[in-house]
């Protein structure tokens, strides 16, 4: 995918004005940080299981080549493989070798970042062979020829009547007049198209969200059942993972699946929780016939030891995005590549480079819900804050950052862009600032509230009730 | 080839991690956690006495969306699940695997039409029978072979899973313990565990029961010290 992260806030200028866009982001707060909250209030052992989380992880890391060749030694035991993969280039390149092969035509997948980072579709595509995407999510943005915007909720940026638009547009061998306006019927068209597909496929692709060491084992954490069938139909099962997914036992893993599900979607546990360990045994019915691992590092290890360490500990469970003012008001494409939000702003240009995303560690007001929710308690403000230093000893920064006027600076210049910031952030804001509704820190306006307490927003901005009142829309 | 991308990847972590050639104190460290397998924090719910276990699960299970049903014998399997299909309106199918404790079940009374084998897609009722059940979270744990085949879990719209109230443990943890017991070192092809049905909330945040596995999931809880049903 082309990476457009250099030119970050021109992204968010458009995204601010994309009508639609808006529309489907008011679901990100609404979905996601209440039944987060819920599912932590009842667990007393929360905090606990985060710290033992994060243990864990620091454990792992230190010691990941031993991991790795035990794990490894358990696979091949029981009748799998694993290639390792340099680079994006390279983990392609592998992957081409096992289709070619089995001589794969069709390839289903189950959702998988790792297959956004490597760019697999278009890749599939230029060799002849047809991705086929099964999440629910990740299907209507295959329609649409784009990226995902959200890791676990990739199609969050678009709004209901836009996926009946596109099922008309692409599902023409159906009825015209069919009705499709409650969200139900939505979902039992694309059952019904993606049913037919599993069996049809050579290859089925799954991400993994942990790789076991004790066992060999790789795991895929869902709620539609998609991987499970993309895993199960496939004739041959290839997972894409990064080297940080390891643990050490299947205990380990239960224990950070507790917090993941939590912080991901507020559930208990998710629906399906995964464990795969090898190609089919001789007496099974069903399941598939080989079994591989490309093991992708891509930057990774180039990370342990560094300031920026600690980010391999994520666990991809999105809670940072889905708490973040500046995600909520921009959404997921702004940030210009495969990760968003604050562990996006983090990561990226850990791997693509920070000539290539040296804007994205600005798109933080520092407000530090991000590091509050985050399970695995990755710093990701002073991460961000690494990584502005760094760009500002390579000279990379646009030169207001330079002169110390930064984001602020920024969007103060831009009328336009600032309203709609602030009014996007208003709930927000209203909660961080609690009873008194004074901020001692107000987001995107640092160099102000740096000097004076700011009154809380209530309900509307100025702004906005001053352009209602004249009926102009925004 | 991929050997020397192992090996220069290898070297990249152990010089990070300032590791020193045959390092055997790491050694140690990383031996002792796969031996030992530390519990870490197991919640004080999953941490029930087995009398409070299956009532937990129960409350757990539901709250995943799922329906449960209690028989005190195999011999009353066939007539809940009779009621089940016939409560929904469902055809009187049923697909199943070749598990023996599920044969001691005998359907010929019913009405039901009962086949054998793995899914091929076209079944709306399947039967499995769970290797455990974890009560923290109402959970189903599942495993591949020709006794309980995968695809029964996935395939078909209804899914009823037998489960036998003295194998429903506290916590995933324990669950695991019991595994590793049954299979050695090693792990069947697929464990799955299950909580509810399926469901997507990609459009729009909203959750929506049914997504790509079954719509409906239906646990028939076996305890032979209970009383039979009325
Ligand atoms: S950085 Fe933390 S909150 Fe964000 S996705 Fe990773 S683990 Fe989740």
């Amino acid at each position: 995918m082309q990476i457009t992260s250099q030119t970050f806030k021109a992204n968010t200028v458009k995204a601010l004005a994309d009508i639609d866009l808006q529309r489907a982001l008011g679901n990100v707060e609404k979905g996601f940080i209440g039944k987060r909250q819920k599912a932590v209030d009842k667990l007393p052992e929360f905090d606990a299981l985060r710290d033992n989380a994060v243990a864990i992880k620091t454990h792992t890391l230190k010691h990941l080549d031993l991991y790795i060749e035990a794990y490894i030694a358990k696979v091949e035991a029981s009748g799998g493989k694993v290639h390792f993969a340099e680079d994006a280039d390279h983990a392609r390149r592998i992957f081409l070798d096992i289709a070619k092969k089995r001589g794969a035509k069709t390839v289903t997948k189950g959702k998988t970042m790792i297959s956004e980072e490597i760019g697999l579709n278009d890749f599939l595509e230029e060799n002849g062979m047809v991705p086929v995407e099964t999440d629910l999510g990740e299907y209507i943005i295959q329609l649409r020829g784009e990226h995902p915007s959200h890791i676990i909720a990739p199609a969050v940026h678009i709004n209901r009547d836009q996926v009946e638009a596109d099922f008309r547009r692409v599902h023409v061998d159906l009825d015209p007049e069919r009705d499709l306006t409650a969200p139900e019927t939505l979902l039992a068209e694309a059952r019904g198209i993606l049913r037919q597909r599993y069996g049809e496929a050579d290859i089925g692709v799954t991400g993994a969200n942990f790789l076991i060491a004790e066992t060999g084992t790789s795991v895929i954490v869902t709620n539609e059942g998609n991987g499970d069938l993309t895993q199960l139909l496939g004739k041959c099962h290839v997972v894409l993972a990064s080297i940080e997914k390891m643990v050490p036992t299947l205990n380990d893993a239960s224990q950070i699946l507790r917090v993941l599900a939590r912080s991901a979607t507020g559930q208990e546990a998710s629906v399906y929780t995964t464990f795969s360990t090898g190609p089919k045994r001789e007496a099974d019915p069903d399941g598939p016939e080989e079994y591989h691992v490309i093991l992708l590092d891509n930057g990774r290890s180039n990370m342990l030891g560094t300031e920026f360490e600690e980010m391999l500990r994520c666990i991809r469970c999105g809670a940072c995005m889905n708490h973040c003012p500046v995600y909520h008001a921009v959404g997921g494409h702004s940030y210009g590549w495969v990760y968003p939000g604050p562990m996006g702003a983090v990561l990226t240009p850990s791997l693509i480079g920070v000539d290539k995303a040296g804007n994205l560690p600005n798109a933080s007001t520092f407000c530090g819900r991000c590091e509050s929710v985050c399970p695995m308690r990755i710093p990701l403000p002073k991460m961000m804050r690494h990584w502005r230093e760094k760009e500002f000893e390579s000279h990379l920064q646009p030169k207001a950052a330079r002169t110390g006027l930064g984001l602020w600076a920024y969007f103060a210049k831009r009328p336009k862009l600032y309203r709609l910031a602030v009014s996007f952030a208003m709930p927000a804001l209203k909660l961080i600032a609690g009873p008194k509704r004074r901020f001692r820190s107000l987001p995107l306006a640092g160099g102000w509230t740096k000097w004076r307490d700011l009154p809380a927003p209530e309900g509307r901005t100025f702004m906005q009730a001053y352009t209602q009142s004249k009926g102009v829309s925004r | 080839m991929s050997g020397s991308t192992k090996d220069a990847v290898l070297s990249r972590i152990r010089r990070a991690n300032g590791a020193r050639p045959n390092d055997e104190e790491r050694q140690r460290a990383v031996e002792a956690r796969l031996q030992g397998r530390p519990l870490g924090v197991v919640p004080a719910r999953g941490q029930l006495p087995s009398a409070e276990r299956v009532a937990l699960f129960v409350v757990m299970a539901e709250a995943a969306n799922a329906t449960v049903a209690q028989i005190g014998s195999m011999a009353e399997l066939p007539g809940e699940v009779a009621r089940y299909l016939r409560e929904r309106n469902l055809p009187a199918t049923l697909k199943m695997g070749a598990d023996r404790r599920l044969s001691e079940a005998d359907f010929s009374a019913t009405a039901i039409e009962v086949t054998q084998g793995a899914s091929e897609g076209d079944d709306l009722n399947s039967l499995s029978h769970a290797e455990a059940g974890i009560a923290e979270t109402g959970t189903l744990v599942l495993t591949s072979g020709p006794d309980n085949p995968t695809s029964l879990n996935f395939l078909p719209e209804n899914h009823i899973v037998v489960i036998q109230a003295d194998t429903i443990e506290g916590a995933m943890e324990a669950v695991f313990e019991r595994l590793r017991e049954r299979h050695g070192g090693t792990l069947p092809r697929t464990v799955n565990t299950i909580t509810g049905p399926s469901r997507s909330a990609d459009i729009e945040q909203t959750l929506l029961l049914g997504a790509h596995g079954p719509k409906a999931l239906h646990i028939v809880v076996l305890d032979r010290t209970a009383a039979p049903m009325q």
